[in-house]
């Protein structure tokens, strides 16, 4: 239930949107959302953007996993 | 995917673990509260990674396991109403209630619709003007507020014959009250990620200040779910307890500000029955006065009768982490996804579901 998967915004119309996940396009409401733009990627839950996803944060995070796992390799060689 | 592969990466999820496993010496009883993240370590097979310092329980975050049969009975009594379309997540609709399921008034004639957003519950609404729309509103803070935005847009399009049976239930109170039952030991807690990006992060800091627990919002990839117990054995380790974000692309610390205000603009908080619980005080939603003409309790007579629970059933058990699904005498022979006897069965992010599912702990 507190499933949400990350869309892309295609096109918006006041706060009907249109988003893509897979390749696929389907309806979403923006009503949560209003600062979502065109380009964006949103956390979509049940037919509502719930929250526009930080594409820093996220390019952080993986880098973080990176750095980790440069460390790990540094520390046991084996 | 984008912000969903790159999560998933094997080589990187091989080296938190070995960090994990060097890092980890304490013994840390950790409990992931959501549902999404009970299936995530089930089907990842997370548990069997980390070392034996950690021990991973399953909370009670699967809103539809923790739906109190009476309040199930209510939706099943509307189901059975003349003229009453009810409209529903997917999930709810097998759950066994007390006598019977909304899978089994549909059998039996009645006007049960799965859908899967309260959208599709006005658009129903509309095009059958002389029929009452009921929306059975099951779900946390990730919810509510996408069924206070279909009450707004009802009043907004006019729409009179749409109502919502409230259902809801908030997740701090009743860690809260899990917390000072005693029952279970906990030295972190997984937090759930998408009622975090509603909610935020302080309302949990209760949780290291009162009582000591280490608290990380994760994401629902693996590697998410690694990146938190990683910190959660930080704090754990270096004795500081306290809430930090794993989750940073998809939780800021003041939440979704305009989901909140929406949300508190048509709901209440009120007391909430939670399956295997009772009774959690300021655990629930209702629909404020002024949006009274949306709520099914106030506009039909519900005659539901007394609930009953299952016979041998331990739900209740293991949504508060005190059993295990395979404590459970029906779990697998009597119990399972073709005939579930509960909750914890039927939902699919239900405990037992998982363990069913993906084999959990299979020959331990």
């Amino acid at each position: 239930m507190c499933l949400a998967i990350p869309a892309k915004v295609k096109s918006i119309d006041g706060v009907d949107a249109e988003v893509e996940v897979g390749g696929v396009r389907r309806k979403a409401s923006i009503m949560l959302t209003p600062e979502a733009r065109v380009g964006d990627y949103v956390l979509l839950h049940t037919g509502y953007a719930i929250n526009v996803i930080d594409e820093e944060e996220a390019q952080e995070t993986l880098k973080i996993f990176q750095e980790i796992a440069e460390a790990e390799d540094r520390d046991s060689p084996n | 995917m984008k912000f969903i592969n790159e999560y998933r990466d094997a080589e990187l999820g091989k080296k938190l673990i070995a960090r994990i496993q060097q890092r980890s010496t304490k013994p840390a009883r950790l409990m992931e509260f959501c549902g999404g993240h009970t299936v995530s370590i089930a089907k990842h097979g997370i548990r069997q990674l980390l070392p034996p310092t950690i021990t991973m329980l399953s909370g009670p975050g699967c809103p539809v396991c923790v739906t109190a049969s009476a309040d199930l009975d209510k939706a099943i009594a509307l189901a059975k109403l003349p003229g009453v379309i009810i409209t529903t997540f997917g999930d709810m609709i097998k759950v066994p209630a007390s006598r019977s399921s909304l899978q089994q008034v549909k059998a039996e004639g009645g006007d049960v619709r799965i859908v899967y957003s309260t959208l599709d519950a006005l658009k129903i609404a509309q095009g059958n003007p002389s029929k009452s729309v009921i929306f059975i509103g099951v779900g946390f803070e990730t919810t509510a507020p996408t069924v206070a935005a279909s009450v707004l847009q009802a009043a907004q399009q006019a729409i009179d014959n749409y109502y919502v049976l409230s259902l809801h239930k908030l997740c701090p109170p009743v860690v809260k009250a899990l917390l000072d039952s005693g029952e279970v030991k906990l030295d972190g807690i997984v937090c759930p990620g998408h009622v975090s990006a509603i909610i935020g992060s302080h309302p949990y800091e209760f949780i290291p200040r009162d009582y000591g627990i280490a608290c990380v919002i994760s994401g629902f990839e693996p590697l998410d779910i690694l990146q938190c117990v990683d910190m959660l054995v930080d704090q754990i380790e270096s004795g500081q307890p306290k809430v930090e974000i794993a989750y940073r692309r998809g939780v800021k610390p003041e939440g979704n500000k305009i989901a909140l205000e929406l949300m508190y603009k048509v709901f209440e908080v009120c007391d909430g029955n939670w399956r295997g619980i009772g009774v959690v005080p300021g655990s629930g939603l209702r629909l404020r006065k002024g949006y009274q003409r949306y709520d099914a309790e106030r506009n039909f007579e519900i005659r539901a009768g007394e609930p009953v629970e299952p016979k041998g059933c331990i739900c209740g058990d293991v949504l508060r982490a005190v059993k295990m699904p395979l404590d459970c005498k029906l779990f697998r022979k009597v119990c399972n996804p073709e005939h579930p006897v509960g909750p914890c069965m039927v939902s699919s992010e239900g405990s037992c579901a998982a363990y069913y599912q993906y084999g959990e702990g299979y020959g331990r």
